[in-house]
């Protein structure tokens, strides 16, 4: 059963998760990467050709995507496996999934009666910028821009209401 | 003493960087198997003995979970500690791990320190 102080989490207004993204993704970078993520200035624009999802079930129901440029994925890639990653390859795009889920499992471990709660799909990568994404989640996204290495990454997160 | 480990997780990537975390914390390996999931794992210890097993949850296939429920039936590795290392943080995800038999639980994303905190007494038998 449902404790009310679950459901008022879960209900609460999510603007106040931003902070919380921000962290669960600065500490993936800085643990798994070794680097630390800033925060971009107003009108700075990015290529997004990398775009990885992750679903969320149970007490939050919705989609987590972390979108970014194919050369950031690259480089990304390259900082966790400590050697050159080829642009494209099998590598990298696992390497950006498991970003996604590692920033899905440790956003979500910050929220009380979330960690208990809430299952995590496998990634899903997509490359390639001519797409739509159309998800059944009906809340507007809590969306965090970060720079990494100089190139911005957005993360963003759609609810069921 | 060198010891030959077996990392599991779906992500080919994530055991690379746990074997290199494990170096970094000082465990010297011998040898280093790997596995996508808990059915591969459980091939591969048919044919192989192990000394450390680091395994992740959520993973197709097999999860970590059935994976360490079924250990206890391999001759090989009945008795090789496991630890997990998982996104999945809940108090409730780490006692069924411990339950089935885990003797540590690391989450993702992980520090060097965290890695070498959880696996350095599982292998001196301390936990």
């Amino acid at each position: 059963m449902t404790s009310v102080d679950q459901v008022r989490v879960v209900r609460g207004d999510r603007s106040d998760w931003a902070p919380l993204m921000e962290l669960a993704t600065r500490e993936v970078f800085a643990m798994i990467l070794g680097c630390q993520l800033t925060i971009p200035e107003t009108g700075v624009e990015g290529s997004f050709d990398a775009t990885s999802m992750v679903g969320l079930a149970g007490k939050l129901c919705g989609i987590l995507t972390f979108a970014c440029s194919a050369k950031s994925a690259t480089l990304m890639a390259t900082k966790m496996l400590g050697v050159a990653a080829d642009e494209g390859s099998r590598e990298v795009l696992d390497a950006l999934g498991e970003i996604c889920n590692m920033v899905a499992g440790n956003f979500k471990n910050k929220i009380a009666g979330l960690a208990d709660g809430c299952l995590l799909s496998v990634p899903t990568v997509v490359t390639g910028k001519n797409y739509s994404l159309h998800s059944l989640a009906d809340v507007a996204a809590l969306e965090v821009r970060l720079l990494f290495e100089g190139m911005l990454i957005i993360i963003s997160l759609r609810t069921n209401s | 003493m060198p010891i030959r480990a077996l990392i599991i997780d779906d992500s080919s990537v994530m055991r690379k960087i746990v074997t290199r975390s494990l170096r970094q914390a000082g465990i010297d390996l011998s040898q280093v198997l790997e596995a996508g999931n808990g059915a591969e794992a459980l091939a591969i210890l048919q044919e192989s003995k192990v000394d450390l097993i680091l395994c992740d949850i959520n993973m197709p296939v097999m999860d970590g979970l059935e994976f360490i429920k079924q250990l206890p039936g391999v001759p090989n590795a009945k008795d090789v500690p496991v630890v997990m290392i998982t996104t999945e943080g809940s108090e409730s995800h780490v006692v069924q791990a411990l339950s089935c038999g885990a003797r540590g639980y690391i989450r993702k994303p992980f520090t060097e320190e965290q890695v070498k905190d959880q696996v350095i007494p599982v292998l001196a038998g301390k936990q």
